[in-house]
């Protein structure tokens, strides 16, 4: 603010920035292409059954949490009760399939529906709640569910819900050697969330967000409505996180409470994104890609789930990220922010 | 046929903290195209009048009417739609985005795709002279740059009526002078301007016309070469003492 600017306004070459922020944003759907082309020759190369499982459940938890972030990284609300969102998609997939025979597409569809609805109860009663408090409650009304759904003797109670055996089937999603056909699938959701994130952050909706997470009051005062925004991103959030949910139910044929509900899987689908760098496109898939394979190596090499000691690695991994770089380890690779003075 | 004259006015506007009177029966008007001044010393009502206007807090009692509307009970960004936009005392950016899209915030309120809103954030940003900053995060800003951001994140809106608050405090006179010539600027360009301001200096020379609260109360309003000669004005800000001098 040293010296003032009297050019008119219109005399000024704006086209030439809105060229050049068009071309970056085509920069970075190439640059997308080519590292989404590069992961999908990997199974090529990689055959071992256990290896590909590891991926697929890493491209999974990566789409998810590219989901959560919708809502926790753009919008700012930090939800730790996505497994409910999760759950609905495997339950509402599974019971619709082994009781119904409604194909598992349709039932993804539906769960996301529904998913998406709960999604909306939910943040009429939470997003008064500020912080820390929200988060809280994410939790609270997660682990409401989770008792819930232990104790309705419809979805099978604390049994489970087994799929039927049958043979190789896109329409069914069932694979019983195969694991490729999981692993493309989980390779084009992680895409279309990419894609979506990548649609909303140049426009009014992932604008407004950000604002909503940045300053709610001087939001409102830009006619953004604070509380429609945060319903809309968590419709959207709890949506995907559904057709998640129903994917993996399809991938593992047998779910139970804890195998979906628990409280683990909301931190899993937060974790990515926080590690990679909350509310950004990346993040998640590169958080997901360092913290998924680890934990499912330590998982196997040190026992089952039941110990716990996956979760004390993360929960290690994020105290140094939060110490270390707080906007998440993306901020390492991006040499463009420091601009030529 | 030629617009009302008034753009704004309120009609015995009230507000009450429990036992605290911050505004009793504050009626004031504000002229299409002038530049208002809303003064007073510390503690005098300032602020809340300014809230009550904005929208962030609906008063006790008493109406608020704009541009032929009712706004008494409307939200803020209904207020924003109707074409009332304004800044913070302390300013509140954005950021974790760029300067360009704090801004865009501000101009979807009428763009229709994001392109649209670019153009228009990038023209605002450089009306308001922060041309050479587009892409800089909002976060590096010095606060005199953030006080201009504000300002072109407001004007982005394309309001009718531009509530500033205490846009000038902080400034070096350098600064306040470029200041100064920036509000002049936009009421060129059509926009109603309120500004609250302690600092008489600044906003005498500035304004068409300014109203002086005190002690939650209307006492007094006129140009300013009236006000500073007003003895109820001089005994408000100096005390009793002062008034021969």
């Amino acid at each position: 603010m040293t010296q003032e600017t009297q050019i008119p306004a219109q005399d000024l070459p704006h086209d030439a920035a809105l060229t050049h922020f068009a071309k970056s944003r085509r920069n970075q759907l190439i640059r997308a292409a080519v590292i989404f082309a590069g992961i999908a020759l990997v199974p090529l190369a990689v055959r071992d059954t256990y290896l590909q499982n590891v991926m697929i459940l890493t491209l999974l938890y990566a789409a998810v949490s590219q989901c959560w972030n919708i809502l926790g990284g753009y919008c700012g609300q930090i939800s730790l009760g996505h497994a409910l969102y999760f759950g609905i998609g495997a339950y509402a997939t599974s019971v619709l399939y082994v009781n119904y025979a409604v194909l598992p597409w349709f039932g993804m569809a539906l769960g996301g529906v529904l998913s998406a609805a709960v999604a909306l109860l939910v943040g009429k009663l939470t997003f008064r709640l500020k912080g820390h408090y929200f988060a809280i409650a994410t939790i609270v009304i997660a682990e409401i569910g989770l008792l819930l759904v232990h104790n309705w003797d419809y979805v099978g109670g604390a049994l489970g819900i087994q799929w039927p055996i049958t043979g190789d089937s896109w329409a069914t999603l069932q694979f019983a050697r195969n694991k490729l056909p999981y692993f493309y699938f989980a390779l084009v959701f992680l895409i279309v969330t990419w894609l979506i994130t990548f649609k909303i952050e140049d426009s009014s909706w992932g604008y407004g967000w950000r604002a909503v997470k940045d300053n709610p009051e001087a939001a409102e005062s830009l006619g953004i409505e604070v509380f429609r925004s945060k319903m809309a991103a968590a419709a959207l959030s709890a949506f995907f996180t559904a057709v998640g949910g129903g994917f993996y139910a399809a991938f593992v044929a047998y779910i139970d409470p804890e195998s979906v509900m628990s409280f683990r899987f909301s931190l899993l689908f937060a974790l990515p994104a926080v590690l990679g760098g909350i509310g950004t496109l990346w993040g998640a898939t590169l958080g997901a890609a360092l913290l998924i394979p680890l934990t499912e190596i330590t998982r196997s090499y040190l026992g089952g789930s039941g110990s716990g000691i996956d979760l004390i690695i993360y929960g290690g991994l994020i105290m140094l990220v939060s110490l270390m770089k707080p906007e998440g380890l993306l901020s390492l690779f991006q040499f463009r922010k420091g601009r030529p003075a | 046929m030629s617009a009302p004259s008034v753009i704004l006015e309120t009609i015995d506007v009230t507000q009450r903290f429990g036992g605290l009177v911050a505004n009793s029966n504050v009626s004031i008007k504000v002229g299409r195209g002038e530049i208002l001044g809303l003064i007073g010393p510390n503690g005098a009502g300032k602020s809340t009048l300014f809230n009550a206007i904005a929208g962030a807090r609906i008063p006790t009692s008493g109406r608020i009417l704009f541009d032929g509307h009712d706004i008494t009970a409307l939200t803020a960004p209904d207020r924003c739609r109707l074409g009332i936009a304004r800044t913070f005392q302390v300013p509140r950016s954005f950021d974790s985005m760029s300067v360009v899209e704090n801004v865009m915030v501000g101009s979807f309120v009428r763009a229709s795709n994001a392109r649209e809103a670019r153009q228009l954030a990038l023209e605002t940003l450089h009306f308001v002279g922060l041309g050479a900053r587009v892409e800089d995060p909002a976060i590096q800003l010095t606060p005199p740059e953030k006080r201009r951001l504000e300002m072109a994140r407001a004007l982005a809106t394309a309001p009718k009526l531009l509530l500033l608050d205490e846009v000038m405090t902080g400034l070096t006179p350098s600064e306040a002078r470029l200041g100064v010539e920036l509000i002049r600027k936009v009421r060129e360009s059509g926009v109603t301007v309120v500004m609250v301001e302690h600092v008489m200096e600044i906003v005498m020379p500035l304004v068409d016309r300014a109203i002086v609260l005190h002690l939650g109360a209307l006492l007094a309003e006129g140009k300013p070469t009236e006000i500073v000669r007003n003895d109820a004005v001089i005994s408000a800000y100096l005390g009793d003492r002062h008034r021969a001098a």
